[in-house]
């Protein structure tokens, strides 16, 4: 199988590699975000004591 | 309580304790990602490079490693989800009240996956997007329960309070559990009927369901991982006046 092969999806690119994207951003996004705002949490704590 | 190991005792009771779970969970985080990364390389190069197309849906039916998996992850944490509720409402656990409320979000994502790439497979498939059927139309509610605990748990100021409300919602909304599960017999639809979880043998080949297998399990570190995290977010919300979250902001960690 060639790479084109393989990324073409047997003529069902669009419908399979939108649903991997999408999926890849929720899940990525579900754990950024608390990350981040734990990060948040911290330096607005801190700048409150000072 | 006698059947349990004193061990096993000891660590639950540790884990209830907020300090210990907070730090305990950091040291755990690398393996649960590790672990997840190395399910989720193997289950895609599985599924979609090993596998080989379906006979019917062509190279189409290879949104089955997200779409069941993420289907079957919106049931799981939606139980998860009520029974942390009910644990929290019962025993005034704390750690039980964030677990529920943290999981809210992880579930109602992983329902709009199951609900999207649900749709981006019956548009060729079907020839639509949607239909109105039983397990389309209950999946949906799913949706809109765990929107209601988010929504119901920011709406109300103290989150004790707010923890109540909450797991009541999504105790009665259990109800909806077994009707989208069994969907697919008890009503006509267009949705295919289980292939997996049957009595007898699975009707998918073996060299399509171990991907869909590593991926479903997968899915569960995912879980895991997200859930710690947003966990470990509202106990420091929570505990912010209490003397190990302002140890650990003087410390900058």
């Amino acid at each position: 199988m060639t790479m084109q092969e393989f990324f073409a999806m047997g003529g069902y690119a669009f419908y399979v590699w939108t649903s991997y994207g999408l999926t890849l951003l929720v899940l990525l996004a579900n754990v950024i975000i608390p990350v981040s705002q734990r990060k948040q949490f911290f330096s607005q704590s801190l700048k409150r004591k000072r | 309580m006698f059947l349990v190991p004193d061990v096993v005792v000891r660590f639950f009771h540790r884990m209830a304790s907020p300090p210990h779970f907070y730090s305990f969970t950091e040291r755990l985080m690398p393996w649960l990602v590790a672990i997840f990364v190395l399910l989720t390389a193997a289950g895609l190069y599985g599924g979609l490079y090993l596998a080989p197309a379906d006979y019917q849906q062509g190279d189409s039916y290879r949104i089955i490693y997200i779409h069941v998996p993420s289907a079957w992850m919106s049931l799981f944490i939606y139980v998860v989800m009520a029974i942390a509720g009910a644990i929290g409402l019962i025993w005034r656990i704390k750690l039980a009240e964030i677990v529920a409320i943290s999981s809210a979000p992880i579930g109602a994502s992983f329902t709009f996956i199951a609900l999207s790439t649900g749709s981006l497979w019956g548009k060729p498939m079907w020839g639509t997007w949607w239909v109105w059927d039983a397990r389309l139309t209950s999946e949906l509610i799913l949706l809109f329960l765990y929107l209601g605990v988010i929504g119901l748990y920011g709406a109300i100021d103290d989150k004790r309070v707010a923890s109540k409300a909450v797991a009541i919602l999504a105790l009665v909304g259990v109800v909806n559990i077994p009707v989208i599960h069994y969907s697919v017999e008890w009503w006509n639809t267009l949705h295919q009927g289980p292939t997996v979880t049957k009595m007898d043998k699975p009707s998918i080949h073996v060299s399509m369901l171990i991907p869909l297998l590593l991926m479903a399990l997968s899915f569960k570190f995912y879980y895991l991982i997200a859930l710690l995290q947003r966990t470990r977010l509202e106990l420091l919300r929570r505990e912010r006046n209490s003397q190990w979250v302002k140890t650990m902001v003087l410390e900058n960690k």
